[in-house]
């Protein structure tokens, strides 16, 4: 990024390999987390009237999004919508003007993404999801950085749920095809036993056999009660195995109900299911 | 207060602390001595010359040269290699003329591999290149080697090198622009035509390199043995002083002949230093505002962009990198001038590549006036703090007795403050005015 | 007899010496390319932190000398290897505290670090200088050599002599160490892997609940440690003089590039791919030669294919080559 505000990111567009390398990361490392208030009732995840974006202007106006233990919630809407940036609010990674989020009972609204991800939060980014340089194993292990427990027992079941890991376990993670690709990062986030996992269109360029796959692996994980929030592109097939669907439009809930109900309303089918 | 007031209050400012240096020694901080003043002008203007170099290359498109010690080095060469007189006795067929020989299969050699890398493919392209190297390098040697000799034997305490061409100085000036033009061109099409770019680690090579030929090739500018006496475009300080209009003339001001001589003379080269630089300036601020000058500004703001909309986003690059290397050598062939004297032991990547970054950044990075500034006053700083810095520790040690070991080492090892104070200057400038002091704008 | 001769020259002016050579631009290179990996920068300061380390321990061995301790036949800089570690962790600690941790809260641009290490090159240089001078210092004492030149020829009944000096030999041994520990580690320990994950994706690790400043803090631990180690050893090896260790810069950049930057493997390779082709292109080959060929075939000049002073022209030819048929280097760097 050259020519940006801050002098210190003016990279006067060099991209000399033998002096830098790409890839540094976007989220905030330096900053703390506030401190959290119990707030009993309400949903297992209740993210209310979430109103922010990332410079002055407003992506998201007053956004809500609620998810039930063990449900599968899942956003959709059109491009632009702000899809992923709501989920990213829901997990810290935005500033927000307004609202509160919710978990277990616990406001954790001025948390950081990683002192979210030690209250139960389990994020799945779109991209750059796994260690591509280390191995599934490997990866697992990063996954459950933050226990101190003996994490054996959730590697065996994330190999239960994907058994191809377990056979690739040795294998450096970016060397998988796209969809396994996704297994190693549902499964690294499922290593710190979530109470809530959040998947950032998991779905994305990979084949419909392996998408009803991965849909399936979603049911069974959240049939263990680990409660699902999920941004998808495939709208139709997200919300066939979805508790709960939300329909965004321009950063602000449109349509809200079950999945079926969702996928059943003529108005949702025309406007945003294509018919 | 508007962004040109400021730039000119920054002028201002270092104008001041030439005239300083040259008027009082208030304190022992200026020497109030105008030869020394013009000493820091005339090097802080070369030094210019060398920073609005890399301000190009870094500043408009984000290239980062790390070997502007070897484009100055080239640029040097060039007084010698013009305005010297030729050493007849070796341009022979058994001595220069072999050597130009050797020089040419040389090229053709390398013209060859080129040629066999771009049309050969696979495993043929790397044995043709192979073998064409190889063999190429052993006909080379058994071509040049007995030409050196023939040259490096002749009055080796005097010549050992083929000589100029004994031409007027001032044609060294672009002739060693159009040797780092040469240089980085060649440079740039290969660092710059890889996958990657690869520049920085490309032109700290290389710079050794050049370096290190100059150091060790004899016949080509007597290396480390110096070349004296390079032939100089304004008059010289003993002619003046034995010239009795002149000897009236420093009578008028009350001066001796020898102190005024030295201020004419180094008064004669910060004109023609300073003509060259606004020049430079001048042409560089038309080249921004031309298209031209849009394109490099859009090609660094977004290069993917750039090149969508089918800019030739190497090309440009390789294009702004040989002229940015090419006003470096323009500089070097000037500070040889002014010395008439070559002497390439002096080329320290830490005086010629990192100082002069450390002016561009100061000054202003993309700024011409900002590069400028930068290197006036870092140049100030580089002569001054050498005075100040046993200074200051004399001071900070007067409570030591003076025959302590401690004391006596502090002492000696003032004169490396220097690069301690331009590193200093460096990290704050970056840290609380990372735009430099002339902001772009 | 001839052959034997031959392999004797060569092991002793070719193979001892640019196997020692390659182990120190090794380890230099291990330093630059894990800062390269996690910081995302190339460190211009590296041959000065070598150079400030290898003056901490020069300090500790004249401390040590004068109190009178000695490691027997091993060289005194050994014991006081720690030590200057222990220094010169502490001084670059300091500066990333004081220097680089700003710029990476503003998430600056990894150019702009390169030229911040710009400033911390000229601050260190000049510290160096500041506390040990310019001068050329040799700080090797203990045993000279393992194999001896003279004995080597009386027992053998070779011409040619073999010398195998014990810097040689010690700076061997040390680097074979060093890489074992630093691969265990950076494979099998926690700290190692959050190292390579947070590499990988500094975000990832981040959400992970990786702390990069403890990331950031240990690899500049590790790295200023192989800058004294390597240093001391080149040190050892030659001799001590500031500039030459700035002057590493280039054939350790070199190396790391070679050999793919961010892979620990490839700084290794490229170590000492790069010193081989360097000594073995410098080396004068006539002596081999003498023995190998005929008595008509045997040359007649020193069959030198290049001045010792070009060294760092092989490295940097070297560079080129590798970058133009594998542009990632050797082992797949993180480059592109």
């Amino acid at each position: 990024m050259s020519r940006s505000s801050n002098p210190y990111q003016d990279d006067r567009g060099n991209k000399d390999r033998s002096i830098t390398r790409e890839g540094k990361g976007e989220v905030d490392s330096t900053r703390k987390s506030g401190s959290t208030r119990p707030a009993p009732g309400g949903p297992f995840l209740a993210a209310e009237n979430m109103t922010g974006g990332y410079g002055a202007a407003d992506i998201l106006h007053d956004c809500t999004l609620t998810v039930e233990q063990g449900q599968i919630a899942v956003i959709v809407g059109p491009n632009g919508a702000g899809k992923s940036t709501a989920m990213k609010a829901v997990f810290g990674m935005l500033n927000l003007r307004g609202g509160h989020v919710k978990l277990d009972g616990e406001d954790i609204s001025e948390l950081t993404p990683q002192d979210r991800v030690a209250r139960g939060m389990g994020f799945v980014p779109q991209t750059h999801n796994v260690f591509p340089s280390m191995s599934v194993e490997e990866n697992l292990e990063m996954g459950a950085f933050i226990r101190t427990d003996d994490f054996k027992g959730t590697m065996e079941q994330v190999y239960d749920l994907f058994p191809i890991l377990k056979e690739k376990r040795r294998q450096p993670a970016g060397e998988l095809s796209g969809g396994q690709r996704q297994q190693v990062a549902v499964g690294r986030a499922l290593m710190t036993r979530p109470k809530l996992l959040m998947l950032d269109e998991p779905t994305a360029g990979v084949s419909p056999i392996v998408m009803d796959e991965l849909f399936d692996r979603i049911i069974e994980v959240a049939r263990t009660g680990i409660s699902i929030l999920m941004v998808e592109q495939n709208a139709r097939q997200a919300l066939e195995i979805a508790d709960r669907g939300y329909v965004l439009v321009q950063g602000a809930n449109r349509y809200t109900d079950t999945g079926e109900a969702l996928l059943a309303d003529p108005e949702v089918r025309r406007t945003f299911l294509g018919g | 207060m508007t962004a040109n007031m400021r730039t000119l209050l920054l002028f201002a400012g270092m104008a001041l602390l030439i005239v300083l240096e040259g008027s009082t020694t208030f304190l022992g901080i200026f020497g109030g001595s105008w030869n020394s003043a013009l000493f820091i002008l005339t090097f802080g203007l070369l030094s210019a010359i060398m920073s609005l170099g890399v301000n190009m290359q870094w500043g408009y498109a984000g290239l980062f040269n790390v070997g502007v010690v070897g484009f100055v080095a080239l640029g040097g060469l060039a007084p010698v290699l013009i305005a010297t007189q030729p050493v007849s006795e070796v341009w022979t067929s058994a001595g220069a003329y072999r050597l130009l020989l050797a020089l040419l299969v040389g090229a053709a050699i390398i013209g060859l591999a080129i040629t066999l890398n771009h049309r050969l493919r696979g495993r043929g392209r790397v044995i043709a290149l192979l073998v064409t190297l190889v063999a190429g390098f052993f006909i080379f040697r058994a071509i040049f080697d007995p030409a050196v000799e023939v040259i490096e034997a002749f009055q080796p305490a005097t010549y050992s090198n083929i000589g100029g061409l004994g031409l007027p100085v001032l044609l060294a000036w672009p002739v060693g622009a159009l040797f780092a033009a040469g240089a980085a061109w060649m440079i740039g099409k290969t660092a710059l035509g890889l996958r990657s770019d690869y520049l920085a680690i490309a032109t700290l090579g290389i710079a050794e390199i050049i370096v290190s030929v100059l150091k060790n090739e004899d016949w080509l500018a007597r290396g480390v043995k110096l070349v004296h006496s390079i032939p100089r475009p304004v008059p010289r300080e003993i002619d003046l002083q034995a010239d009795p209009g002149f000897v009236d003339f420093a009578a008028r001001f009350g001066t001796d002949p020898v102190t005024a001589s030295t201020i004419l003379v180094k008064l004669l080269y910060a004109l023609l230093f300073l003509a060259v630089l606004l020049v430079l300036i001048f042409a560089m601020e038309m080249a921004l505002k031309s298209p031209w000058g849009r394109m490099m500004r859009a090609i660094r703001d977004n290069e993917v962009a750039a090149e969508a909309m089918g800019k030739n986003v190497t090309g440009r690059h390789l294009q702004i990198f040989i002229l940015g290397s090419a006003v470096c050598g323009l500089a070097g062939a000037m500070m040889v001038t002014m010395d008439s004297l070559h002497n390439p032991s002096t080329y320290n990547p830490l005086r010629f590549t990192f100082l002069i970054w450390v002016m561009v950044i100061v000054g202003g990075s993309g700024n011409n006036w900002g590069a400028m500034l930068g290197g006036l006053l870092i140049s100030f700083l580089w002569v001054k703090v050498e005075v100040w810095g046993p200074a200051a520790l004399n001071f900070l040690t007067s409570g030591l007795d003076p025959d302590s070991p401690l004391r006596q080492h502090l002492q000696d090892s003032a004169a490396h403050m220097r690069l301690l104070t331009m590193g200093l200057v460096l990290l704050l400038v970056l840290r609380f005015s990372p735009r430099g002091l002339i902001p772009e704008k | 007899m001839d052959l034997l001769n031959a392999i004797v020259a060569l092991l002793n002016f070719v193979v001892i010496p640019a196997t020692a050579y390659g182990a120190q631009l090794a380890l230099g290179a291990l330093g630059v390319t894990l800062i390269y990996g996690i910081l995302r920068f190339s460190n211009f300061a590296h041959g000065d932190t070598m150079a400030f380390g290898t003056a901490m321990v020069i300090l500790f061995t004249w401390l040590f000398q004068s109190m009178g301790i000695h490691l027997g036949p091993l060289p005194t800089a050994l014991l006081a290897l720690p030590f200057g570690i222990a220094a010169t962790a502490a001084l670059v600690l300091g500066t990333d505290r004081a220097v680089y941790r700003f710029y990476r809260k503003q998430k600056a641009a990894p150019v702009i670090l390169v030229i911040v290490s710009m400033g911390v090159m000229f601050v260190m240089n000049g510290v160096t200088r500041f506390i040990i001078g310019v001068g050329e210092i040799r700080f090797d004492d203990g045993a000279r050599f393992v194999i001896n030149a003279g004995e080597f020829k009386k027992s053998t009944g070779l011409a040619e002599g073999l010398a195998f000096r014990s810097t040689q030999a010690l700076t061997i041994v040390t680097a074979i160490l060093v890489v074992a520990a630093l691969f265990w580690f950076l494979n099998r320990t926690r700290t190692g892997k959050s190292m390579r994950a947070y590499s990988d994706n500094e975000d990832l690790a981040l959400l992970s609940g990786i702390s990069p400043e403890k990331v950031v803090a240990v690899t500049w631990t590790i790295s200023a440690a192989l800058a004294v180690i390597a240093g001391t050893l080149y040190g050892l090896d030659k001799s001590f003089k500031a500039f030459n260790y700035f002057q590493l810069l280039l054939p350790i950049f070199a190396s790391a590039i070679v050999g793919g930057l961010g892979s620990p493997l490839g700084a290794i390779a490229g170590g000492f791919v790069v010193a081989f082709s360097e000594v073995s292109i410098t080396y004068a080959w006539k002596k081999v030669a003498t023995y190998v060929l005929p008595e008509s075939l045997a040359p007649d000049g020193l069959m030198q294919l290049l001045s010792t002073d070009y060294k760092f022209a092989v490295s940097f030819a070297i560079l080129i080559i590798v970058l133009l048929f594998k542009p990632t280097g050797l082992f797949k760097g993180k480059s592109v």
